[in-house]
């Protein structure tokens, strides 16, 4: 059970990214004859007054993937991990033939399916049944495949009541569970997924989960990108980490790459101070974060790494409101190296008449961490906030302003508790007899 | 579900590099052959799926045109049939393969932006979509054919054996609109404004083509250059059989139109291949 099933040798996909990319990814023809009249004019003005010549002002080329090898063993379920831009989704879509790599070349032995999206090819206008027909065949599977399991499928997606409705009806739920559910199905040697794990309730999640799993143990080769750490350590036996279009790390010990990734222990990749970079990604009618850093008992900012398990840590966070609202809270989320989400805490978590007092404005808020909570490790911090049932600005697992801080040494005043205990937390409860 | 193929997965052998021209092009598309006929399927339900006289704008539109142009033409600017033939079923029978052609063409070479969500997503010979639009326009064509049957029975026209090529015809309207069809489609991933040439050519070219008049009052010595247009062979060959005897067809005229709808379409497919492998990233 050890033959390599996809073998990537120094496959590179390059983007050029110019004055048309810019504006969207096409160009009219119009645009691209009016920016040829210009560059003659400006070409012909440059050679008259004895100016060089520049050739094409605006071009960049930008390497999505570069000199990224590999080989994958059949059965093996590989978790692709990796920041937004760092190359995971190009790569896919190389394998599934989607796009053409600029360099390289890749062998892969056995039938591909690619699930890069939910319900690729859904259209609103026809009924569940005949999407389950629609995006089966889309997804690669013959008609006879669909009829064999349309009960199943159907089953799955617990949708038996609305299967003659147009999908347009559905409730967004549906929709997606009818979607998972014709994908759930595929029968291929490899299937490549892209970060479909994603959607749903809970209870759906976990179903898809099991289902995913169920795919691995079938000796199937499964390449699975995603975000959510837990999943990947759940359902792959190997993982594989890039970097701006880089094989970082590449290891069977799927932890250890996860933690490669989330902690990458220089301070550029796990810093424990944040500020706004200026762009417009953290804006919102309502709070603008500017600053997030740790402190320590007398207000001094920290900015050394790690730090004790028995001093208190201050959060900071800094902030504009720019329109108040009843509705307005943040507060932090707290994650673990494998990106559990281990508690969360707002402003508001007190009674009313200790809540802080938010303005028009600079402010700052201060959350502390009582010392002799956590375990020793890497942890991760969160801005969370929004409006309470309304609008979610900044929800846990999208792109929040986050910092990091380190705990290592001084769980207890015990003599014995000298290392990092068994567990996520480490508190110290007070025993009696 | 023990049947299932999953043994021998060295049976099939994928190598991806760039610029590899795919050696098993054709068979590829003949094995995605389901995802045509769906797509196809799609097309045409759901047009007609929001519509209340669904089907029904497939008979008006080209016969409202029939008439008008058996007024014009006919009637008051008093151009002469083919033969025998009634003027209405003459127009009508330049009708159906203009139509046929133009609405193929309209529809496949839009069809791959329209479809650019797929594009992305999954992989396919892209092939498939613009090809899969001219089952729909043939659909609609078929539907506009029942209208032919019912002029001829109110002018008593019987066809002759003629009729019988008709099919050889029906395809030659398909391939004359595949060719510019995909080399449009494939620039127009690139370039949105070849969408707006599409509605021109149409319009243009309804009244350039033989539609509302016989290709017999072309005069002799122009009539090869007027073959330069290849629906001229299309629409006299559809003319050739459904009046019979009534219509001829211009032999070196035709031979000359055939000629030009094989290059389109060695133009087409050539163009619209080695463009295909960058639509995911253009789209």
């Amino acid at each position: 059970m050890t033959d390599i099933v996809i073998k990537a040798e120094n496959l590179g996909k390059m983007y050029t990214i110019g004055h048309q990319a810019e504006r969207g990814g096409y160009a009219s023809f119009r645009d691209v004859l009016m920016q040829n009249a210009r560059t003659l004019w400006n070409k012909s003005k440059d050679l008259a007054t004895g100016k060089p010549i520049i050739q094409g002002d605006t071009l960049e080329e930008v390497w999505a993937l570069k000199d990224v090898s590999f080989e994958i063993r059949q059965g093996e379920a590989v978790g692709i991990i990796g920041r937004n831009g760092a190359g995971k989704s190009t790569l896919l879509k190389v394998l599934s033939r989607i796009t053409e790599p600029s360099t390289g070349r890749v062998t892969i032995k056995g039938r591909v399916a690619s699930l890069l999206e939910v319900g690729t090819g859904f259209h609103p206008e026809l009924s569940g049944r005949e999407n389950i027909y629609l995006n089966g065949t889309i997804l690669g599977m013959t008609r006879a495949e669909i009829k064999r399991k349309f009960d199943e499928i159907v089953a799955f997606a617990e949708v038996e009541k609305y299967l003659d409705t147009p999908v347009k009806r559905y409730s967004s739920g549906m929709y997606v569970r009818l979607a998972f559910a014709v994908a759930a199905h595929l029968e291929p040697e490899i299937l490549i997924v892209d970060e479909v794990l994603a959607v749903g309730d809970a209870k759906f999640q976990k179903k898809c989960l099991g289902k995913m799993q169920e795919v691995g143990t079938e000796g199937r080769t499964v390449l699975f990108v995603s975000h959510n750490m837990g999943a990947i350590e759940q359902l792959c036996s190997s993982a594989m980490l890039l970097k701006n279009g880089q094989i970082s790390s590449r290891s069977d010990n799927v932890l250890s790459v996860i933690k490669d990734y989330v902690f990458v222990h220089d301070s550029s990749d796990a810093p424990c101070y944040w500020e706004n970079p200026g762009t417009d990604e953290f804006d919102n009618d309502y709070f603008k974060p500017l600053k997030f850093y740790f402190s320590d008992e007398t207000g001094g900012e920290i900015r050394q790494m790690p730090v004790r398990n028995d001093e208190d840590i201050w959060i900071n966070i800094v902030g504009e409101v720019r329109k108040l609202d009843p509705a307005l809270y943040f507060g932090i989320g707290v994650f673990t190296e494998t990106e559990t989400f281990l508690f969360g805490s707002m402003f508001f978590d007190g009674h009313p008449d200790v809540w802080p007092k938010i303005d028009i404005g600079i402010n700052t808020l201060k959350c502390r961490l009582p010392k002799h909570t956590l375990n020793e490790g890497v942890y991760k911090v969160e801005v969370h906030g929004g409006l309470l049932h309304k609008e979610f600005y900044f929800s846990p697992g999208r792109d929040n302003p986050k910092i990091f801080f380190e705990i290592k040494g001084g769980l207890s005043e015990s003599l014995l508790w000298l290392e990092k205990r068994l567990g996520l937390f480490a508190p110290v409860f007070e025993w009696k007899n | 579900m023990t049947e299932s193929s999953s043994t021998h997965p060295q049976e099939h052998v994928l190598i991806i590099e760039p610029g590899r021209s795919e050696k098993n092009y054709w068979t590829d598309l003949w094995r995605y052959r389901e995802l045509f006929l769906i797509l196809a399927w799609r097309d045409i339900s759901v047009r007609y799926k929001q519509t209340i006289i669904g089907i029904i704008w497939a008979i008006i539109k080209p016969l409202l045109t029939m008439v008008v142009f058996t007024v014009i033409f006919g009637r008051i600017a008093k151009l002469p049939s083919d033969g025998n033939a009634p003027y209405a079923i003459m127009v009508f029978a330049a009708m159906l393969p203009w139509s046929l052609f133009s609405n193929a063409l309209s529809e496949s070479s839009n069809s791959l932006i329209s479809n650019a969500n797929l594009i992305g997503k999954v992989y396919f010979p892209r092939l498939i979509i613009p090809a899969a639009t001219m089952v729909t326009a043939f659909i609609d064509f078929l539907v506009s054919f029942i209208i032919l049957i019912g002029m001829m029975v109110y002018y008593q026209f019987a066809p002759g054996w003629h009729m019988l090529l008709l099919p050889c015809f029906i395809i030659l309207a398909l391939l004359a609109s595949l060719g510019p069809g995909l080399w449009i489609a494939s620039l127009n991933v690139k370039y949105r404004d070849f969408r707006y040439i599409i509605p021109f050519v149409v319009q243009f070219g309804l009244y350039v083509s033989p539609v509302g008049f016989s290709s017999k009052i072309i005069p002799e010595q122009w009539r090869m250059l007027y073959s330069l247009n290849p629906m001229v062979g299309v629409i006299d060959g559809f003319r050739w059989c459904i009046l019979s005897g009534n219509s001829s067809i211009y032999m070196p005229g035709f031979l000359l139109s055939f000629a030009i709808i094989a290059f389109f379409v060695w133009l087409g497919v050539s163009r619209f291949r080695k463009a295909e492998k960058t639509f995911a990233d253009l789209i």
